[in-house]
């Protein structure tokens, strides 16, 4: 938590300004007492009613004043706050928005999500907490003993022996409850995750006679959530009485004692009330500096969590300096030379020694089974990892030379998952080209297939798109991504099995108009895919099984030699259709 | 934050001691006030002794309290009239009768060690008790939603059950333990301090109850100020964690489109909107409290004046003034803190209500009274003029008819929307039928127990639902007590095993929330093998292997035919060719079933299928 609070070293002057006026307005209060101690003292023993108006009137300034000093803290302390928060958000955010799928996939979207959103806040509210409690409580405390000890310094020593025993009693009380709200914090977690899987989970629960089950795994989580915030609140309730009975006693004894120091003429009874009231002050700083203590904990879990995040940088960067390479191919062609990638931790590689190239105007098919590095293909050559060993090249050079924005912009990705923004139609697809036109859009719409049905929604073009495409089938979500890429009119497209959605027919007619337009413009097109009627027309066909190839060349020719390619065809095609 | 209580706390003018009170935060009203009121009350009565307990023991701790100062007044007085005396020359001996002063604080010793142990019972009992009321409730809401029907979840965001079950009933919780002690505790205060000043000063009473609208008013201006900047604020905050969540989810996609400069800008503006809100909401709010104790001091030093005023003519003693300050401390903290309770509860009444809901949600109909048990079931399927609709007054099958003998594997095709998936439904009674009947070995699913039905069935779901544990418990889901070289032959049949194997842990690897560390395809495998393990009579596959390539689908496939041999069997599937060997393929289209026959026959008849088949293959035919 510290660590964050580093950042708030560029607002030095308003933690100043609140410091100081912190400080003012604590004396103030302070004040206040003393001036009481002279209406009792001077105005009442000698029955001077002017006195008396007189120090009223001067206490209503000094209360005025500390007033507006609180107000002008609160002012600084909520735009320090505030600023400090909307810093580290857009701090935590620009650092996600740079990671590669590799830190995504550590920390997990849903998590990071969390990270950006509800960790900073809760942070900032400790912050706010902390600028007006936690800067105040010392403050007080120290002048309070400051003026307790200006009225009379050995009554003080009752605040030397009080003091200590109430701090020991809130430590010993933290020291306890602390862990215990830490852990109350998981199994509230470990209820929700129960609840939120039998939600997610009901058919199957239901269809496989679980109930029983689930229902037993709730009440365990539940009775356990509930015996520790029974012994939670049970500890807690024991800090109030107990910080009050200490405060109470104190009082006593200053009463007690003080009245032995009146009657020995070291001290008047006015100056004995008003040391009563800073005796108050004191050590109610002390509670509210507890308070602090039960909140701390509960910010510092999210403040870990946000400097796992800060902490984490992304493995893919730009080369600080621009390689300069000659560029010896056409542009557009993406070359493997013999790479390999293992994603961390994995026992084994992803892929291994994958060569090949993809030419422009040509398409190259890659297909294999489930988790054979189909997909890793496509997110080697977008960088969204680096590899392991070997090289790929675009245009003849280094991916890992090119800046990534250069790289990807180049590149028309359809992604197998297909993520749709909050928007119009249009806003979607602009997405791929900021300035495209309308009849770009357009154009690329209905390249993919996509202008029948968006001419029949509602408002064409601009009909609204809820966030995550919930109102569009998956069939014309699938459409709108592809044109999203094609409005790009990238040198290199990459579908990653984008048309699985789509019926055949479809499929067909989008394949056709597609090949048009790369032939037209000489892209290169990769196609990842699990049909085989999709790949079958391909320049070149890449077989992967388990990360490896295991054949390449034409659909003609990987039926002549490709065992694994047979087999696969086999299970899709009839006989007829096979010959 | 549990409010200080007692003799001597009472803070001077502390400005910045807002802490949470201060924040004012818009909160959702119920509907029915009075009614849910009425019915959260109703969980209280099981516990009634405990609660007279706490309500004993905090009247009794806070008039412990309330009377102390006054007692200490008595001291004070004693005290100054022996300084006055002093300082009229007579010897201290005489002046100061210490030995009255002792009494005095003895006696306020033991008031003060009651209070405090009244406080702690008060705190301790109540802490249990609104911890079982909460666990009661949250018990309820669970065994509730099972016997929802699945009607309900298809018209509800998860997010919102979710909330309430845990959202919700947290708030409760919160406000049970604190809110309402504080509540008792507070209204006792007040009343009890009155009371106390009165008998010292009805003057200086009035003076302080004169300052009290004025608190009053500025509080609700103030508050209703800040009120505009939080909704304000909220609206942003809300809008950012839209952001956030679209481009996080949208990385890959935000990545390769090189839209992060555009993202981070978006994200800068609505970061200042939510900034420029929210310290204003902030900032308005921070001010409640150091208006509130400068209206405080105001109060104070008026006592102070008028009651120095009273003193120096003799009509009030010293000691009352030092206790009726005390007074004045103790008051205003309750009144603050009451208007502060008072929109917690109304918060948490809303949320009570919200809890309630779910809880009057109509149910699944109820079981049969004289269920029917099939002994040795074969797997025989019938509709008999089958009408749905999953909703009112908007029927989706209007005539379903179909035989289905045991053995025979079914598969169900047609474009999205057609009823395949509600065919599933309906078979395993997860809607209730608007007509007609659906018979499994003659017997009507509706005279079965539920539970009887379902087990009949396997069932590999489109989405593939996996909880956060091992492996080996999620292949173990239907039957925990499985040995493990059952789990590892079904992993095998379902062509899971080696993949499980090559993971860190192999079967014991857990798998995280999201099921996120396994690929979909992956989690397919699995959700099949668990279907293996369960040993049904009818076998289920809705869309089952879309995830699965081909040709892992083939091997699974053997195993399944292997497997299914002799038992009744329905496959959904988009990929025709999967199909081709069923014993009956129904075409499915709006609801109702257009074409029925074998592969052979459908093709024969040149209608739907065979249109949906050639279309399926056109391409493959003129490349091949």
């Amino acid at each position: 938590m510290m660590r964050l609070f580093r950042y708030l070293t560029s607002y030095k002057w308003p933690i100043t300004a609140i410091l100081v006026l912190v400080f003012v307005q604590s004396l103030s209060d302070l004040y206040l007492p003393t001036l009481m101690a002279d209406i009792v003292d001077v105005g009442i023993v000698h029955g001077d009613t002017f006195f008396i108006w007189k120090v009223g009137g001067f206490m209503l300034l000094v209360a005025a004043g500390g007033g507006l000093c609180a107000i002008g803290a609160s002012y600084f302390s909520s735009k320090v706050a505030m600023s400090f928060g909307r810093e580290l958000r857009a701090k935590v955010f620009n650092q996600v928005e740079h990671y590669s799928l590799q830190e995504i996939d550590q920390i997990g979207t849903a998590s990071l999500i969390t990270r950006t959103t509800n960790d900073i806040n809760q942070v900032q509210q400790v912050l706010i907490m902390i600028l007006r409690i936690m800067v105040a409580a010392p403050m007080m405390c120290i002048g309070g003993i400051i003026m307790a000890s200006s009225k009379d310094a050995k009554l003080t020593l009752v605040l030397a022996v009080v003091v200590p025993i109430l701090a020991l009693a809130i430590f010993l009380i933290a020291r306890k409850g602390m862990p215990l709200f830490k852990a109350m914090q998981k199994k509230l977690d470990k209820l929700n995750l129960v609840v939120r899987e039998g939600l997610t989970g009901i058919r199957v629960i239901r269809s496989f006679n679980r109930i029983d089950l689930e229902k037993r795994r709730f009440n365990e989580a539940n009775s356990d959530l509930t015996q520790t915030a029974i012994n939670v609140n049970r500890i807690m309730a024991a800090l109030m009485p107990i910080m009050m009975l200490t405060f109470n006693l104190s009082a006593v004894a200053i009463l007690w004692f003080g009245g032995i120091r009146v009657s020995n003429m070291d001290l008047q009874v006015g100056d004995l009330m008003a040391f009563i009231q800073y005796a108050t002050q004191i050590m109610f700083s002390l509670v509210m500096l507890s308070m602090i203590f039960v909140m701390v904990p509960r910010a510092s879990a999210s403040a870990i969590r946000i400097n796992e995040v800060l902490d984490l940088h992304s493995t893919i960067y730009d080369r600080s300096e621009p390689v300069t390479q000659t560029k010896t191919t056409t542009p557009g062609t993406v070359e493997f030379q013999d790479v390999t990638f293992s994603y961390p931790g994995a026992e084994h590689p992803a892929l291994t020694s994958i060569t090949f190239t993809a030419r422009p105007g040509q398409t190259t098919a890659i297909i294999g089974g489930t988790g054979s590095g189909k997909s890793t293909i496509l997110n080697l050559v977008e960088r969204f990892y680096d590899v392991t060993s070997g090289a790929i090249r675009v245009d003849g050079l280094d991916i890992r030379d090119l800046p990534l924005e250069q790289l990807r912009a180049k590149i028309g990705y359809v992604p197998q998952k297909v993520l749709l923004f909050s928007g119009s139609i249009a806003d979607n697809i602009r997405f791929g080209k900021e300035d495209a036109t309308d009849a770009e859009i357009e154009h690329a719409a209905i390249i993919a297939q996509a202008g029948d049905f968006i001419a029949s929604m509602k408002g064409g073009y601009e009909a609204h798109i809820s966030q995550g495409g919930t109102n569009v089938s998956g069939g014309q979500k699938q459409r709108l991504s592809i044109a999203r890429a094609i409005v790009r009119q990238p040198a290199i497209y990459m579908f990653d099995d984008s048309f699985s959605a789509l019926d055949f027919k479809t499929d067909a007619l989008l394949r056709a108009a597609l090949k048009e337009e790369v032939e037209k413009n000489q892209s290169t097109l990769i196609i990842v895919a699990q049909r085989v009627s999709t790949v079958m027309d391909a320049d070149q066909i890449i077989v992967l099984d388990e990360g490896s190839i295991a054949g390449m060349g034409t659909h003609q020719e990987l039926m002549q030699n490709c065992e694994v390619y047979q087999e696969i065809v086999r299970s899709q095609l009839t006989e007829e259709e096979i010959a | 934050m549990s409010e200080p209580r007692g003799g001597k706390q009472a803070p001077k003018g502390g400005g910045h001691m807002g802490g949470p009170m201060g924040m004012v935060i818009p909160g959702a009203k119920a509907k029915d006030f009075k009614g849910t009121l009425k019915r959260l009350i109703g969980y209280f009565r099981p516990h009634r002794i405990q609660l007279i307990i706490v309500f004993l023991a905090a009247v009794l701790s806070t008039i412990f309290a309330i009377v102390s100062p006054k007692l200490m007044g008595k001291a004070t007085t004693s005290l100054f009239s022996g300084m006055i005396g002093l300082m009229q020359g007579q010897p201290k001996e005489i002046v100061f009768d210490f030995g009255y002063i002792a009494n005095i604080l003895l006696l306020l010793i033991v008031l003060y060690v009651i209070s405090a142990l009244f406080s702690y019972l008060q705190q301790y009992v109540m802490a249990g008790v609104s911890q079982k009321i909460v666990y009661d409730m949250r018990e309820q809401v669970n065994e509730k939603l099972y016997r929802l029907p699945l009607k309900y979840f298809d018209s509800k965001m998860h997010g919102d059950i979710l909330s309430r079950v845990t959202n919700d009933i947290d708030n409760i919780s919160n406000t049970l333990q604190q809110s309402l002690t504080q509540l008792i505790t507070s209204i006792v205060t007040i009343i009890g301090v009155i009371i106390m000043m009165l008998t010292i000063s009805p003057l200086l009473t009035l003076i302080l109850i004169l300052t009290l609208p004025l608190s009053a008013i500025a509080t609700k201006q103030i508050a209703s100020k800040s009120q505009k900047h939080f909704i304000g604020q909220q609206s942003s905050l809300g809008e950012l964690n839209g952001h956030v969540e679209e481009m996080f989810t949208g990385h890959q996609v935000v990545k390769a489109f090189g839209y992060e400069k555009k993202s981070q800008q978006t994200f800068d503006q609505i970061n200042a909107k939510l900034y420029e809100a929210g310290w204003r909401a902030q900032f308005i709010s921070g001010i409640i409290m150091p208006v509130m104790s400068f209206i405080g001091n105001i109060g104070y030093v008026l006592v102070c004046i008028v009651g120095g005023i009273l003193a120096t003519n003799g009509s009030i003693e010293i000691g009352d003034i030092q206790a009726f300050i005390q007074y004045t401390r103790q008051f205003t903290m309750p009144i603050a803190q009451t208007a502060n309770i008072a929109n917690l509860i109304q918060s948490t009444i809303a949320s009570a209500e919200r809890v309630f809901e779910v809880l009057d949600e109509e149910e699944e109909v109820p079981e049969s009274t004289q269920p029917v048990t099939i002994a040795a079931p074969k797997g025989k399927v019938e509709f008999q003029h089958v009408k749905f609709g999953y909703k009112e007054g908007h029927l989706l099958m209007q005539d379903i008819n179909l035989v289905v003998k045991p053995g025979q594997k079914i598969a169900i095709v047609g474009p999205t929307g057609a009823g395949k998936t509600t065919m599933i439904n309906l078979l395993m009674r997860f809607y209730e039928l608007n007509g007609g009947a659906i018979l499994i070995d003659d017997v009507d699913i509706t005279c079965m127990k539920r539970s009887e039905l379902r087990s009949l069935f396997g069932m590999v779901l489109q989405d593939t639902w996996l909880f956060n544990g091992t492996i080996h418990d999620n292949l173990a889901y239907a039957q925990p007590e499985t040995s493990d070289i059952d789990i590892i032959r079904a992993a095998k049949a379902a062509r899971a095993d080696h993949f499980i194997r090559t993971l860190p842990e192999g079967y014991k690897t857990v798998l995280n929330e999201e099921a996120s560390n396994i690929s979909q395809g992956q989690k397919q495998l699995l959700t099949i093998a668990r279907a293996i393990l369960a040993d049904p009579t009818i076998l289920i596959l809705d869309e089952a292997t879309s995830s699965v390539d081909t040709r892992t689908e083939v091997h699974i496939q053997e195993a399944m035919n292997e497997l299914m041999k002799g038992r009744t069997s329905f496959v959904i599937a988009h990929r025709l060719s999967t199909i081709r060997n069923a014993d009956l393929i129904l075409v499915m289209n709006k609801g109702t079933i257009i074409e029925q026959g074998t592969h052979d026959e459908l093709m024969e008849q040149e209608g739907f299928y065979a249109d949906l088949y050639n279309s399926q293959f056109a391409e493959s035919t003129s490349a091949g």
